[in-house]
């Protein structure tokens, strides 16, 4: 009787390492602008390959988009990120697009799904798929789309930018600040980032309900 | 036919609500904000084609309808895209009538405005605030709601600083 208690007493502190441990994820402890982000290792949804900043030696930095199938607001924007890495991948920026959706809450989600619409599209760029949501909470992604500018600096990944694409989700023609693009064009221009984290809305990434 | 019946109890629904939604600009939030009379008003950020949203949308109608009768103002803030609004929002609402003002803000940049409602707002929605200018309340939650734990916050709050 006293050997459970025990047991139960190991299991309760092992518990609360472990929430402790997921509490270390929380939005809180995700990157700042300026700080080094790690690289990730994610399964490009199109072709089962893994995908990583690494893959591609000769980028000057990197576009992380986190978006999804289901979303109105990630479908808004879906022309506008291919746009994005046709023009800008080119510069040494490609776009990496991640969908961090629980596809138990978000079936359109799946990684199958997600590998339909990237081949449908015919997507330019990485659809990846980041199963155990790591990745979305290490950068502090909230909803999608969130987008996340990184460039190469003396062999670090610096973050630059955080926040929306742009100031118009409705309609494109309609958009006046291209935070994304500018935010860009500073970078590469070696300029500080002048807009360098901007707030917008958009569907809440599905986290797992443990 | 079925158009025609379907429109008709649209009408009448709404008739019998009060029930419309004027698309707006911040500015018109922006009076409930800064408003210092003895009103609370509970303000929901929420849109059509979010999940969380519509699935506490009945918490709403609840809270509306219990406090009908006090100085408690339910203004529904729709996050819709206005070029949408009637294929998304008018037959919600038709659906779903609620006593509250519905409004369909409609300021797409929303970097301008979403740190005016709340600082600690990053856009995400869900999301409601409790607020009563003559007593100094503002409250924000970044969560959903159940019937039972909006009723449970709206009282917790507004006896907060009475």
């Amino acid at each position: 009787m006293k050997k459970i208690t025990r047991f139960q007493s190991f299991g309760a502190v092992a518990l609360t390492l472990i929430g402790a441990l997921l509490m270390s994820f929380a939005p809180g402890k995700s990157y700042k602008i300026g700080d080094n982000v790690a690289d990730f290792k994610l399964k490009n949804t199109e072709n089962g390959k893994y995908v990583s900043m690494a893959s591609y030696p000769n980028a000057k930095g990197y576009i992380i988009v986190f978006t999804c199938n289901h979303c109105p607001f990630a479908k808004k924007y879906e022309q506008r990120i291919m746009s994005l890495d046709k023009k800008y991948a080119a510069l040494g920026y490609p776009v990496i697009a991640i969908s961090p959706n629980d596809p138990a809450v978000a079936p359109e989600d799946s990684y199958d799904e997600l590998g339909k619409r990237a081949k449908e599209k015919g997507y330019t760029f990485p659809y990846t798929f980041d199963e155990t949501q790591q990745v979305a909470q290490a950068f502090g992604a909230t909803k999608t789309p969130h987008v996340f500018l990184i460039n190469k600096e003396g062999g670090k990944l610096v973050l630059k930018y955080a926040g929306a694409i742009d100031d118009n989700t409705e309609d494109a023609a309609k958009v006046t600040k291209n935070y994304l693009a500018d935010a860009i064009t500073e970078v590469m221009a070696g300029k500080a980032v002048t807009v360098s984290e901007t707030k917008s809305v958009g569907c809440t990434i599905k986290w797992k309900q443990s | 036919m079925n158009k025609l019946l379907a429109v008709l109890l649209h009408v009448c629904v709404c008739a019998a609500y009060g029930q419309t939604a004027e698309v707006a600009k911040f500015d018109e939030l922006q009076k409930v904000l800064s408003s210092t009379n003895d009103t609370t008003y509970v303000v929901n950020f929420w849109a059509t084609w979010c999940v969380p949203c519509v699935k506490e949308f009945p918490a709403f109608q609840d809270l509306a309808y219990k406090h009908r009768n006090e100085k408690v103002k339910l203004l529904m803030i729709s996050l819709d895209f206005a070029s949408e609004k009637d294929k998304t929002l008018i037959p919600f609402l038709a659906k779903h009538p609620i006593e509250a003002k519905v409004l369909l803000l409609d300021e797409p940049d929303y970097n301008f405005w979403i740190d005016k409602v709340d600082k600690a707002w990053g856009g995400e929605i869900p999301v409601t605030l409790m607020i009563n200018g003559a007593r100094g309340i503002h409250s924000f939650f970044d969560h959903d709601f159940t019937p039972q734990s909006l009723e449970e916050t709206f009282t917790k709050t507004i006896n907060k600083q009475q």
